[in-house]
This record gives C-alpha cells, structure tokens and sequence, in this order.
C-alpha cells in the first residue's frame, strides 16, 4: 500500500497545505506531522498564482522574495521524507516551475525526493502530455482537481490517469475566501464516490475545525491551506507554535469522523 | 478546395486542440475548463453563422469607422530615401486603436452566449476604454482590472472608462501591471463563471482566445490586402507591426501569411535595451507556460515570471501571442526589437513628416521602418500598422523629453 493510500485507510484524512519557504518550513512541516496532518501538501512559489486568494499570494511573495529556489522546495521535500518516513508529501504548484526543466527532470527530482504525488493547478487534462506520462513513469502520483464546474460527461477525463487521491475544489473561486454550503459538498461527492474510487479530500475556504468535522463525515479528506498561510504570515519564525494549534485542533475534528462512522 | 485551407497553408492553425506547434494551448484550472470549451463550441458556431458576422460587419463600418484608409506616406518615404512607406490607418478607428475590432466581436459571443456581466484586463488603458466602450453601446456591466501603478500613470484612460461607466479595479499585487491585472481577472472570472465573460485583449491566453482574437483583428489585414491591390496592383514586400501580446501584428500579418512574396516583421520592445530592463519575449525568453497558454515569456532558470519594461504600456507585458511564437519558430515572420529611445525617435519623426501623431505602440513600428526603408529599392513597398494614436501618449513623451506641460 503506498503511502497515500495509508494515509486514507484509517478514515477522514487531514491534508493541509504551507507555501515552501513561506517562514521556517521544515519546523512548519514538523509541527503539522505532530499535531495530526496526514497528508502535506508543499506549496512551489510561484510569481502568478492565478488560482490563489490573498493569503497564498502573499505567501508566494514572501517565499520568493526570501530567495526561495526550485531546488530549496525539492531540497525541503527530501529532508522531510528523512524525517517522516511514513507521511505521504504533495508538491503543488503551477505548470511553468514545474515544467520549464522538462517534465523528466521535475518526475525525477519528485521521485528521488520521496515526493508522493503532484498537484498541477494550470494543466487540466486536455494537456497532461505537459507533465503526467513523466509522473507516472516515475511512479509519482498526478493528483486532479475536480470542481463544481466538471460535469458528469467532463469527470472521465479529470479521473484518466490520475491517482493518490481526487481533490474536489468546492467552490468555483480562487483559494481561502468563500466556503461552500455543505448540503452541495454532500451531493458533489456522493457524485464523484459513484465515478471513482479514489479517495476525495474537499478543500477551499475550509478554516475552522467545525467547517472540517462536516466535511470528513461525508468525505474521505479535508484540505486546509489559506487559514494555515495566514498564521504563517502573521507568526514568521513563530509560526510553527501556532501553526501546530490550529493543526491539532482541525485534525482532532476530522479524526473524530472515523470513531462516528 | 480553397487555398488557404490546403495542408501546407501557414492559415490553418491552431489545430482541434488550440495549438500552434507546440505553442498554444489550454492551461487553465479546472474551473475554467468547461466554459472554455464551451466558448469554443460558441465560437464555431458564430463562425458559421453569416448573421453573426454581418451584426459584426455593420458594427465595424457603421460605428468603428471601418475600413481605415490606406495611406501612402510621401515625406517620410522621401526623408528615409528607399522603399515607399504605406500605413494602415487603424489609428482613426472609434476610442483610438485596433482594440475596439476584438472588443465588438468579443461582446457579440458574449451576448450570443447569454453572459450579462463583462471583465476585463487593461495595462495601458486603450483595451480597457475600448472593453467599457462596447459594454456602455450594449449595456453590459462592465468592470476592468488594472494594475495599480498604471492606474496612477494613466489617469485620463481612467477617467474615460469610468465616464463609459466601468468599474476600474486597481490591482496591487506583485507589480501593479498588467500581468498581475490579468492574474486578477482570470481570478474573478474562475469566481463567477456563470455569468461573467473575459474580454482578453490580445491574441494570448487560453485557446480559443488566440484564435478569435486574430480572426477580429484580420479585419485589419483583409482590408490593408485589398486597398493595397486596388491601389498599386500589388502586394507589399515588407509587413512591419509593434507586438506586446501581438494582437495588431498577426490581424495584420495572417491574411498575407500564404502571399510568399511578402516579408513580414514584428517588432518588440527592448526598453532600455536587451541587455536590460525590456519587454521583448522573443528576443530574451524561451517557452513557458503563463495565463493559459505556452509561449516564449521572460522568466528566470526555475520559471518565475520577470517584468517586462517598456516605454509603451501597451508593449510591457512578458509574453506574446502563442501563434508569434510559431511564426517565428517556422521561419514564416522575423522578429525585431526597438528601444525606448528610438521609438520615442520615430514617434517624432511621423509627427513632423506626416502631421500624425502615433501611439507609442505603433512608434517602435516605425523606428524598425526607419531602420530598413533605406536598405530597399525606391520601388519596393512596406505596409507598417499604425494601429493607435498618440493623444494617450503625449504626457509620457513630454516627460521623457523633459518637457512641462
């Protein structure tokens, strides 16, 4: 079994997302590691990040504005797979980082990191020649994104080729505002469980242990990115305290979905 | 079978798939996906409808002011001592530039496909105005995002989008220009999908953007084709364009792309000059991936976006049209750059020469113009696009001249 799907396995997984070199990444990822996350996913800066609300824009700002290099992000994700051997670790980014080398080089670099899947924002399926044949001959898992927008006759292409877990976007947005109604996160997934049978983490505008807890009962993950940045942002170097808090407290509402069910 | 299709004809791309060779493409979030398609299934419909174009046509001729003249240049022909030198005119289009003709085309898809609500990205202003201009004849809700430094640098565009009765979003991330006024517009369209539809204006982005946009602005090249033989019974020998995005240049340069005699240049802008600060993707990028489409872009070793610089707001974007990259890559157009300084040179030299006054955009045009007309032969012709003018321009040429106005 590979590491993500162990990760799922125990029930309602906690996937939680930090920008590279945003503050004291490896401490951050530590914290997350110890407060409960089951899956990182580790953010590659990028100068455009289109998808993105204010908080990970100004987190890739940040990152980049420290120096932040491609190979710091690869060098990060080796040293955590030193670390914590058993937790599955997500790069997730845009295409042209991950791509300007050629997809090989970027498969490999994953695979030699013990990076266990990819999420590529901007290459929806219509292009994955851009970067999936390379993944997954490197055995990287290329993780999709689904969205309220991907009808029943489009969700076949999203799901070809795509493995380690589906992310299903709740909201048609950008990262960290708005969250969506959880009677439509209920019937999305139910809709998406009938098309595959990956595991389906639901993510964006997810911030509270309350919001998370809803959301695990009907899912297999929640994911939680922009309310971590945020404290990122405000603690700097502090960060991993009260990132670790926040991380417990979320985990702990997620996890308490695999007693119930 | 006609010409242009045949297999061999430089006017068949993209292909089923949005791309030009290997430039091109669809690279947009999941979200987006799905109206993308959809544009494009709307679009080749509208294609095939002669009641789309003919709303189109009448729209161009009736409140564009279509077609621009054809103007042969006699003073500056005569000063540059070489080829003859003809502009087309589409700096006396409605609002000032070529913008307007992908902006009416752009608003008849988005009504034809039931949006109520229109974005847009602007960086100089003159897409912007011309975006608020068709919503205010429509009466569409308008709202055009712009990076807050080019909102303080170009006030007077600001003012006439808001008396068209835009919303004007400054932007404040990154730079404040209009690639981070592009990120902000794909980032409320990805939020409101159901209703908004994106005016891009460029011949860039996500396909079919590339593809519709070239075929509005071939309007320009149609019409420069067909007054250049019914004037002198003969094609051009030299097609010369400004390109940013490259909206202008290839609405200029694809109607002729299948003429073989005729030489076609695009001229990109080296800023202070290539060595420095410049906006020449060309000339000092190589192929990435940005704002939905893979083309050549300014970037760093690990594919960070690096910004542009020019004298003209209109050329200070660090990609371009995705088919100018395949143009160049199979040999069938050659590509240039012009500096700040000898564009603001040639912007002088029409004025005086010629009593008009250009845009900056058009200015870097002209200074590869000045550069080649006297290495060609007295009955050679060269068609440069004169595709804005300069009224926009005349308080950033007065401070680079140093003078107070």
């Amino acid at each position: 079994m590979s590491r993500l799907q162990s990760a799922f396995a125990k029930g309602p997984a906690l996937v939680t997302f930090v920008t590279g070199g945003d503050g004291p990444t490896d401490t951050i990822l530590d914290a997350l590691v110890e407060a409960g996350a089951d899956v990182i996913e580790l953010g590659m800066p990028f100068t455009d990040p289109m998808a993105d609300g204010p908080a990970i824009q100004q987190a890739n700002l940040r990152s980049l504005g420290a120096g932040t290099k491609t190979a710091d992000i690869i060098r990060i994700a080796a040293d955590f797979r030193a670390r914590h051997p058993g937790t599955p670790l997500v790069l997730m980014g845009y295409a042209n980082p991950m791509t300007i080398r050629g997809p090989e080089w970027f498969a490999d670099q994953c695979r030699k990191a013990g990076v266990d899947g990819v999420i590529c924002v901007d290459i929806p399926p219509e292009e994955d020649q851009e970067l999936g044949p390379a993944l997954r001959a490197a055995g990287v898992s290329l993780i999709r994104l689904a969205t309220p927008t991907t009808d029943a006759a489009r969700l076949p292409a999203v799901l070809e080729g795509s493995s380690g877990f589906l992310y299903y976007v709740s909201v048609a947005g950008i990262t960290g505002l708005q969250q969506a109604a959880q009677a439509s996160i209920e019937d999305a997934v139910a809709r998406l469980r009938a098309a595959t049978d990956l595991p389906i983490a639901v993510g964006f505008g997810v911030r509270t242990p309350e919001q998370a807890a809803a959301i695990a009962k009907v899912s297999h993950g929640v994911v939680v990115g922009s309310a971590l940045v945020e404290l990122v942002g405000q603690h700097g170097a502090d960060a991993p305290k009260a990132v670790f808090d926040l991380t417990k407290a979320l985990a702990d509402a997620v996890h308490s979905a695999r007693e119930s069910a | 079978m006609n010409a242009e299709h045949q297999k061999n004809s430089f006017r068949n791309q993209p292909d089923d798939r949005g791309h030009f060779g290997q430039f091109g493409g669809r690279y947009v979030a999941e979200t987006l996906m799905p109206l993308i398609l959809d544009l494009e299934r709307e679009y080749n419909k509208a294609k095939a409808d002669p009641a789309f174009q003919a709303e189109f046509d009448d729209l161009l001729e009736h409140y564009v002011g279509r077609p621009s003249p054809l103007y042969f240049a006699p003073r500056i022909t005569e000063e540059l001592g070489g080829a003859q030198v003809w502009f087309k005119r589409d700096e006396l289009n409605h609002t000032g530039a070529h913008k307007i003709n992908n902006c009416i085309g752009q608003i008849l898809l988005a009504m034809r496909m039931g949006k109520t609500r229109i974005i847009a990205e602007t960086g100089a202003g003159q897409h912007g105005v011309a975006t608020a201009t068709v919503c205010a004849r429509f009466g569409l809700p308008c709202t055009v995002f712009m990076g807050a430094t080019d909102v303080a640098r170009q006030a007077p565009n600001v003012f006439r989008m808001k008396l068209l009765g835009a919303e004007v979003r400054p932007v404040t991330a990154g730079a404040a220009t209009l690639k981070d006024a592009m990120n902000e517009a794909l980032r409320d369209w990805v939020a409101n999908v159901h209703d908004t539809f994106y005016i891009i204006g460029t011949a860039a982005g996500p396909h079919p953007y590339p593809e519709l946009v070239r075929d509005f602005q071939s309007v320009i090249g149609r019409e420069a084709r067909a007054q250049m033989l019914a004037r002198t019974g003969r094609l051009p020998d030299l097609l010369v364009a400004a390109i940013g995005g490259g909206s202008n240049a290839i609405g200029l340069f694809h109607p002729f792309l299948d003429d073989p005699s005729v030489r076609m240049l695009g001229v990109e802008a080296a800023g202070y000059g290539l060595d420095k600060d410049h906006a020449a993707s060309l000339a000092g990028g190589r192929p990435g991936i940005l704002h939905g489409n893979k083309t050549y872009l300014l970037q760093d070793e690990d594919g960070q976006i690096i910004e542009g610089h020019s004298i003209s707001a209109g050329l200070d974007y660090p990609g371009i049209g995705p088919e100018h990259a395949w143009l160049k890559e199979v040999g069938r157009a050659e590509y240039t750059s012009v500096t700040d300084d000898e564009a603001l040179d040639a912007f002088q030299l029409l004025c005086r020469t010629e009593g008009i006054i250009p845009a900056l955009e058009p200015s870097h045009a002209i200074a590869a113009v000045k550069k080649i007309a006297p290495t060609m032969g007295k009955d050679q012709i060269i068609l440069a696009n004169l595709c804005g003018r300069g009224d926009k321009d005349i308080f950033s040429v007065a401070d680079h001249l140093g003078v107070e106005l």
